[in-house]
């Protein structure tokens, strides 16, 4: 399990990639797609979209459970990786580089952690179960 | 009384002591002891010869008619003995939803087979494991069309009574709005109506509930400009002849399996097949089996995208289903494998010439078609003499005539089982009473 | 094994039909071509399923302790009675005085189930028991509305309930608030408080509840609820603990459905037909859907919820209940319940020498293994102990439920099963345990035995083949 130290984190294990102030990837982590085990499914906002800070922007399926997707900022969506709806493999492959929105005209964010404080937080996570 | 217990008084007391109780009220400890109840106001257990006699005596009671003239939803087909041979293995009949695929192979691809066959009549690409029964198939394909802002559903005025009524309970449950179509000669009348972005299906029958082929391509025309799914009701003996729905444009195909092999059994259990395209797949309530193959790659059967369902879904599933009507959907499929295609077809075309036959012989006695144009193997006269005259002669005939619909009118039905001497000799009765 | 389809060949055909004897008539149009249905012999017909029922585990073949679905014994009698022609031949709109046996069927089968349950009223419409949640949580929504009480949306579901139970009342436009369970795997009586509200509809509950235990503080609980002015819903699904013992209505609920497949032994039909019959208390009796047996008109028609199915329901499922229900009579009915819960607790006390209990105090007609510290220690899951148990002959527990408990594995014997067929299957479950501490990577390619090992159930989902295709 790797987090990597470029990317921000949030609870509810999304990654987020800032392209540049305004403007980011948004993906879920490596823990996430090993707790959900293989992906069979995958649910995608249009572009256009708006998306909130908190809120669900799509969902995830494995054979046994099915997770809604949160989104770590508000914005709008600006490109959808459509790759990951014929092939939710990849997200079990490269949870990094399976990108799933790219959010433009981000006007508020989550509580992000960084990489060092998100481990920490997954090992909590991982002692209460 | 009778009981099925193995257990003996002396393995109660060996049991008891293993698990350290007393007797067989400690058990209940935790239940609060002044909502124990202690009397019953039920009857004493009977011995299986009693209940018999008792269960027997009740269906005595029940007029079986030696011929039925009757349709409106349930329908007197033949079913072929080897259909109850089949299914009432006891395998079949005691197992549960397959979860363990390893050991219910044999159910998982006799469900897998059956979604095969209701993708053949209906020309659909998807089909899941059944539902209830055909009004709740309806019920629950309007539920599938809904999305944020489209929230009405569209349905003809023609449809079989129980399946409006079902379909608006559901829709008093999700907040859909549903609006009746209008009604011109017996079939469903589109015209004045408004597409609108807020629709989003159009539910229809083919046949009709008055036995009225209706124009389903052209509805699925109107539907689709409006950006609106269109769903057809049909009859699955129907579909032995008739254009398949999905070559009429349909998005989603429905109806009632109980003419596929399943006694009329005073209303229940049925069953409700429910198919569609491709794209819908994922909205589709209920079991799916797909095909897939072992770790030495042998072909395997499995419940597939699961996650759809109430047991992983939960509050955000697309349905609550979860016990089905399967036995009843491996009726359908072994009904189908014993007919065939042709044997099909050949039960589809005796049920539309014998009631072109009876209607025909019915108009000459005054008992005139009400509605104009194609129908399949239901049609509605008006009666000169007054409904309930003449089904009461036809009743002292051992005749169970059609389904009075008012005062004058009847809906009649016929199958492969109405001999023409049966309908013949049901004109005679009418015509007597003139 | 090869699909029907395969075994399929042109120019087959049984001889089923005679020959129309009126003139044809062909509709104007017609399908493009015939469906590619299946054309084999009777005698291939036969085979073929027969090599599929081989290929099925059903209560019939052995031990099928599946947790929540009580999986007892199908006596015969009832299944010959549903098949008398004044059952099975008669048209469900036949007119009323030629039905009389029918409607004595409906109203003995509602008369038991009120008693049992200890409600007033009984609709027979719902054709399973999701169906009967649903047509309940449509009675409630009808309940409050005609009281012009329209601020209540929101259902109370606890997180250990069946799935049905939050997927009901949604398809009902409930709200779903979910509670966690307390430490004992009962109700949390103070979360329950801290949500029952003025827009509370009503609370969802199964009990015993889905760990096989009898909530003890029941009567506190359905207060709250009462209170705060929601209805109380019983989950009629574990029945078979309580029937002849105590009625839901004594426990304070407003509303109930029975599954007939599971408590009244109809059988389960490979998932189906089931039935789910709904009982409610007088002030809910408005609501009903209207029923073809009841003597009286109802004052007010246009209270009910309308129709859930049509007809009348599953009639010749409740014929086989009402089999049932005759030959238990006042004794049978709580002798079933009194010998589910001994022999559960028999096995439990087997059975926990081996594996931990999830809460290990006296149960109910079931109980639920939790494997979490095995699987931690060994790597073994709930999942390869149940393939695991395929080999030694037994139909696996439920697993993976209730959902608060990590690796569940769910035991309900029933009560018709023997004292030493439980002791056969501790000894299989022994095997499995034995394999676990000596060997546990032989489980993870469990089953050995099947006529396939584990399919593959990642690409079925990926790849979704659901019917055949002829071409290929």
């Amino acid at each position: 399990m790797h987090y990597p130290e470029q990317l921000k984190y949030v609870k509810t294990h999304e990654w987020i990639r800032f392209l540049d102030e305004t403007t980011a990837q948004i993906g879920i982590t490596d823990y996430a797609q090993d707790t959900l085990g293989d992906l069979v499914f995958v649910n995608l906002p249009e572009e256009g979209d708006e998306v909130t800070a908190g809120e669900a922007f799509g969902d995830v399926e494995s054979v046994k459970a099915a997770s809604d997707v949160i989104s770590p900022v508000s914005g709008r969506v600006k490109s959808v990786n459509i790759e990951l709806a014929d092939n939710p493999g990849a997200i079990n492959e490269d949870a990094y580089g399976a990108w799933f929105i790219t959010v433009d005209n981000i006007t508020d964010t989550d509580e992000l952690f960084d990489a060092e404080a998100y481990a920490a937080l997954v090992e909590e996570e991982k002692s209460r179960t | 009384m009778g009981h099925y217990i193995p257990t003996t008084d002396r393995e109660k007391k060996d049991m008891l002591a293993a698990i350290g109780m007393m007797d067989m009220q400690a058990l209940f400890s935790s239940v609060p002891s002044h909502i124990l109840a202690d009397r019953w106001d039920l009857p004493a257990g009977l011995s299986e010869l009693e209940v018999r006699a008792k269960m027997e005596k009740m269906a005595d009671k029940n007029k079986v008619f030696s011929s039925i003239f009757r349709g409106a939803g349930a329908y007197n087909h033949y079913i072929p003995a080897i259909v109850k041979a089949i299914t009432g293995k006891e395998e079949f009949l005691t197992a549960y939803t397959p979860y363990q695929a390893e050991i219910s192979q044999g159910l998982l691809q006799s469900i897998f087979e059956y979604q095969t066959d209701i993708c053949q009549l209906t020309g659909m690409d998807a089909s899941n494991a059944s539902v209830y029964d055909g009004a709740t198939a309806a019920a629950e394909a309007v539920a599938m069309c809904k999305e944020r802002k489209k929230n009405t559903v569209i349905v003809s005025k023609t449809i079989k009574p129980d399946t409006l009524e079902v379909i608006k309970t559901y829709c008093r449950g999700n907040g859909m709005e549903v609006v009746l179509t209008g009604e011109k000669e017996g079939r469903t009348h589109l015209q004045g109506f408004a597409p609108d972005d807020s629709i989003a299906c159009v539910y229809v029958e083919q046949p009709n509930f008055f036995g009225l082929i209706e124009d389903v391509s052209a509805l699925a025309e109107v539907t689709h400009q409006a950006g609106a799914k269109l769903i057809v009701g049909c009859n699955p003996i129907s579909l032995g002849i008739l254009p398949t729905p999905a070559s009429c444009g349909a998005d989603i195909a429905v109806g009632e399996g109980q003419s596929l092999g399943i006694p009329m059994g005073f209303g229940g259990p049925y069953l409700g097949f429910m198919a569609c395209k491709y794209d819908l797949v994922r909205k589709l309530p209920g079991r799916i089996v797909g095909e897939t193959v072992d770790q030495k790659g042998q072909r395997a059967f499995v419940l597939t995208l699961q996650a759809r369902e109430q047991h992983i879904k939960r509050e955000k599933a697309s349905s609550n289903i979860c016990s089905n009507e399967a036995l009843c959907a491996m009726t359908a499929a072994v009904y189908l494998a014993a007919l065939g295609a042709t044997g099909l077809r050949e039960v589809a075309v005796q049920c539309t010439s014998k009631a072109h036959y009876l209607a025909t012989e019915l108009s000459k006695i005054g008992y005139t078609p009400l509605y104009p144009g194609a129908f399949f193997h239901e049609f509605v006269t008006i009666c000169p003499k007054g409904a309930q005259n003449a089904l009461d002669a036809l009743e002292q005939a051992d005749i169970l005539g059609g389904l009075p619909l008012d005062e004058n009118t009847i809906l009649w039905c016929t199958t492969e089982k109405n001999s023409k001497e049966d309908m013949d000799k049901l004109v005679a009765v009418l015509k007597e009473v003139g | 094994m090869e699909l029907i389809f395969e075994k399929s060949m042109e120019g087959r055909q049984q001889s089923i039909l005679p020959a129309c004897d009126v003139p044809i008539y062909l509709p104007s149009q017609t399908r493009e071509t015939l469906p590619k249905l299946p054309q084999l012999t009777e005698n291939e017909l036969s085979r073929h399923y027969t090599a599929l029922a081989k290929r099925t585990f059903g209560v019939n073949d052995g031990f099928y302790p599946l947790g929540s679905c009580t999986m007892k014994y199908n006596p015969k009698i009832n299944d010959e009675m549903a098949s008398l022609p004044g059952f099975a031949s008669i048209h469900p709109l036949q007119p009323a005085h030629t039905v009389e046996g029918c409607l004595e069927v409906m109203t003995l089968a509602q008369q038991f189930l009120a008693e049992i349950t200890g409600m007033d009223g009984v609709t027979l419409q719902p054709a399973a028991g999701a169906h009967g949640e649903f047509t309940g949580m449509m009675l409630i929504k009808a309940y409050h509305e005609s009281r012009g009480d329209d601020k209540r949306k929101k259902i109370i579901v606890p997180d250990s309930a069946h799935g049905t139970n939050p997927a009901s009342a949604t398809m009902a436009g409930f709200e779903v608030v979910n509670i966690p369970s307390a430490g004992d795997g009962c109700v949390d009586l103070d979360a329950l408080r801290r949500v029952c509200q003025d827009d509370t509809a009503g609370l969802m509950l199964t009990n015993p509840n889905t760990l096989g235990l009898f909530d003890p503080h029941i009567l506190e609980i359905t207060r709250i609820v009462h209170d705060a002015g929601g209805i109380c819903y019983y989950d009629g699904a574990n029945l078979n603990a309580i029937m002849g013992i105590v009625r839901p209505g004594d426990m304070g609920f407003d509303c109930v459905h029975v599954n007939l497949h599971k408590s009244f032994s109809t059988p389960h039909g490979g998932g189906g037909p089931g039935s789910g019959p709904v009982g409610c208390k007088a002030f809910l009796q408005p609501f009903l859907p209207n029923s073809i047996v009841e003597q009286e008109k109802r004052a007010n028609q246009d209270l009910s919820i309308g129709k859930v199915r049509s007809f009348y329901g599953n009639f010749l499922v409740i014929v086989r209940a009402l089999t049932y229900m005759l030959t238990l009579g006042r004794e049978g009915i709580p002798a079933v319940a009194y010998h589910a819960v001994l022999h559960a607790n028999y096995m439990m006390a087997q059975l926990k020498e081996m594996f931990p209990v999830a809460y290990d105090r006296p149960c109910m007609h079931e109980f639920v293994l939790d494997l979490s510290s095995i699987k931690q220690k060994t790597g073994v899951s709930a999942l390869d102990v149940a393939k695991g148990l395929q080999d030694v002959g037994i139909h696996p527990p439920t697993m993976y439920f209730p959902l608060i408990v990590q690796e569940a594995l769910m035991v309900e014997p029933t009560e018709t099963e023997s004292k030493e067929t439980m002791d056969e299957a501790v000894e299989a479950f022994k095997k499995v345990y034995e394999t676990i501490q000596k060997e546990p990577h032989l489980l993870r390619q469990a089953p050995y035995k099947g006529v396939i090992s584990r399919p593959d159930e990642v690409t079925a989902a990926r790849k979704p083949r659901i019917h055949y295709f002829y071409d290929k």
